[in-house]
């Protein structure tokens, strides 16, 4: 097995640095990059230009088609397949569609949500070049850690390490990946 | 010279009108991190096994007894018969959807109008909303008698050619309570990918590591999977808070769509959605106060949060003295001799009306002593208050069904009712069960969100000085 190059990445000590280190990046021209840190920091998808999340479109879609299943399920049992007069009410009616079809829009927006947030994280995963490097388990911690892919067209290791060193980044080192 | 108030810029507000601060300790994100995951990964406390051992027996000796004593001999062994067809069984349902409202209310609804302090109690709601649904659910299961012909119940094609009808509110409730079990699942689980990567990288053994890794699912906090994240974390958040008025609404539909004095009214949606979410806090003060002692969070869940809590206990206390007072009144203002009579035996009939005066006397009257800040900031206090919000709420289920049913609108159909050994037993099986699943939470899991607290204190803001900026943008530190 041999071993290639998967990024340099190197550690900052606190949201703001990591936040100033990405705008430098993002000016230097790099474009496959990426920041790991303990939780969100505010402002970083704007300097790494994310757009607007997908999530939510996912989860429209499968609330949307749980609602429209629903609303077509109690049509096809209720009104169809076995027609049920209750109480003088009309077989198939608002009222009556209503409910069950918002509590499974409900359920639908939710697993459209979740899956949808692993799904376009590509999680679950069980291995990450990065979860070898001993110190990365500190990206969890108190360290904020950016990493260059070297798949990137601006990618030179001489050159993107003195950015890293430049901006300020500690314990500059050489990710590996398995090829 | 003192520089003038209108230079907002440097003007330093005066203590008592500051925000409290999210968390009271002191030091860096790093030592918060140990802070929070001290409990799930220290050495297993006494308190621990002695409350833990007899909900255990509770949940695995008391409730499956009950259970199958129940399932095998009939509903017969309850205290359940005509005309009090729906007794303990529907009053401790409704009990415990309600207990989970108030977990939801503080997780999402909380999450969504940006009150940073719920970060630190967010996860305990959600968690005590999983296992009380679950509770909850196992009774109407129960309730129908014939627990194996369940499956009725969901919209599957079978031999005889029957659908469930779904004209009924209660076939609603079906869907409603599967939904919130589920959908508060996974916003609990949600919420704990980032915990479980903090646990991994922190795990000092090989199987604590295995477990976590799996749990975390290859979890690296990119800031590509916080951006997603944090989308379905707000999608998640709109749509519990939407199950937080829909699913009691829909358990108050159950009631109300019927023709029976007392139950018969529009207010019963509202009705039901304000005594969850109050029964709930009381609930939450119970689970939160012993626990940030024991379990050493004194400085994170702190009296301001505590404070707070008990304030939205007073709020929701309110809106049901509100209630109380319109349900009165309109029995008085209809007209109507059934409706009169009914709730004037609530308060002055025989055998059950002590549990009118009872719920009157704490929902109503105990609840106003959350008024004076000096019961808010008494522990002790709060702690009783929310064990007699939890008596309150649950006679208030008690006098609604039971009370409603006993006398209906044929004196020769009258009839009383008492729980049976069986009917409490279960009940006390759930309490176990409950309590059993909430300890186990408590030193396995991450109990407070890390994450999110981390982001919602001064040294996670990036235009904080404490997060490493370097003009006061951010405010005071």
């Amino acid at each position: 097995m041999s071993e290639k190059v998967y990024g340099i990445i190197a550690e900052f000590d606190s949201p703001a640095a990591i936040l100033h280190a990405a705008e430098k990046v993002r000016d230097a021209g790099y474009r496959r990059w990426d920041t790991f840190t303990p939780f969100p920091i505010h402002g970083m998808e704007k300097v790494m230009n994310l757009g607007n999340s997908m999530v939510g479109w996912v989860s429209l879609a499968m609330g949307g088609g749980a609602f429209a299943s629903v609303v077509g399920l109690l049509w096809f049992s209720n009104a169809f397949d076995y027609p049920l007069l209750v109480g003088g009410k009309p077989m198939f009616s608002v009222p009556m569609t209503f409910v069950p079809s918002y509590i499974m829009l409900i359920m639908g927006g939710a697993v459209g949500a979740l899956v949808g947030m692993l799904g376009l994280n590509q999680l679950p995963r069980l291995h990450h070049p990065l979860l070898h490097k001993p110190r990365f388990i500190l990206a969890s911690r108190d360290k904020f850690f950016l990493l260059i892919g070297a798949l990137d067209d601006k990618f030179c290791e001489q050159e993107t390490r003195q950015l890293l060193e430049a901006i300020g980044g500690k314990h500059i080192e050489i990710v590996e990946e398995e090829a | 010279m003192s520089e003038p108030v209108t230079n907002l810029k440097n003007y330093a507000a005066p203590a008592e009108l500051r925000r409290a601060p999210v968390v009271e300790c002191s030091g860096g994100l790093g030592v918060l991190t140990d802070k929070l995951s001290e409990f799930a990964e220290g050495k297993t406390p006494m308190w621990w096994w002695i409350l833990f051992l007899p909900a255990a027996f509770c949940a695995t000796v008391v409730l499956p007894f009950c259970l199958f004593y129940q399932v095998f001999t009939g509903v017969g062994v309850w205290g359940n018969n005509h005309p009090v067809m729906w007794g303990l069984d529907i009053v401790n349902f409704i009990w415990w959807v309600g207990v989970a409202h108030a977990g939801t209310l503080i997780s999402a609804l909380l999450f969504l109008t940006r009150q940073h302090w719920r970060t630190t109690i967010g996860r305990m709601a959600e968690a005590m909303t999983v296992f009380s649904v679950m509770m909850a659910g196992a009774y109407p299961a129960i309730h129908v008698g014939r627990a194996w012909f369940d499956w009725y119940m969901f919209p599957v094609p079978n031999s005889n050619g029957l659908w469930p009808q779904f004209k009924s509110p209660l076939m609603w409730d079906v869907f409603a309570v599967n939904t919130y079990m589920t959908v508060s699942m996974l916003f609990w689980f949600m919420g704990m990918i980032p915990d479980f990567a903090v646990l991994r990288d922190r795990a000092t053994t090989r199987v604590r590591k295995i477990i976590f890794s799996i749990l975390a699912m290859g979890w690296t906090g990119s800031a590509r999977h916080w951006h997603n994240y944090e989308k379905a974390y707000v999608v998640l958040s709109g749509l519990c808070t939407l199950l937080v008025f829909t699913v009691s609404s829909i358990v108050g539909l159950d009631f109300c769509t019927s023709q029976l004095a007392g139950w018969h009214a529009t207010i019963f949606p509202l009705y039901f959605v304000i005594g969850a979410v109050f029964c709930g806090f009381g609930m939450m003060l119970v689970i939160l106060i012993p626990l940030r002692k024991w379990c050493h969070m004194e400085e994170v869940i702190t009296l301001s949060h505590i404070d707070k809590v008990a304030k939205l206990t007073l709020v929701s206390g309110l809106i049901i003295a509100y209630i109380y007072a319109m349900e009165f009144f309109i029995a008085w203002y209809s007209g109507d001799p059934y409706e009169k009579w009914v709730f004037g035996h609530r308060l002055f009939g025989h055998t059950y009306w002590i549990l009118g005066w009872m719920l009157i006397g704490i929902n109503v009257c105990v609840t106003q002593l959350l008024w004076f800040k000096k019961i808010r900031a008494n522990l002790a206090v709060l702690f009783v208050i929310g064990i007699l919000i939890n008596i309150g709420m649950w006679t208030e289920r008690f006098v609604i069904v039971v009370g409603s049913l006993y006398q209906e609108f044929l004196p020769a159909n009258w009839g009383k009712y008492m729980p049976t050994i069986w009917d409490i037993g279960l009940y006390v099986g759930t309490l176990g069960t409950f309590f059993m699943l909430y300890l186990l939470f408590v030193k396995f899991l991450p109990m407070i969100a890390i994450s999110e607290v981390k982001g919602a204190v001064p040294h996670g803001d990036p235009h904080h000085v404490l997060g490493g900026a370097t003009n006061k943008k951010g405010g005071q530190p």
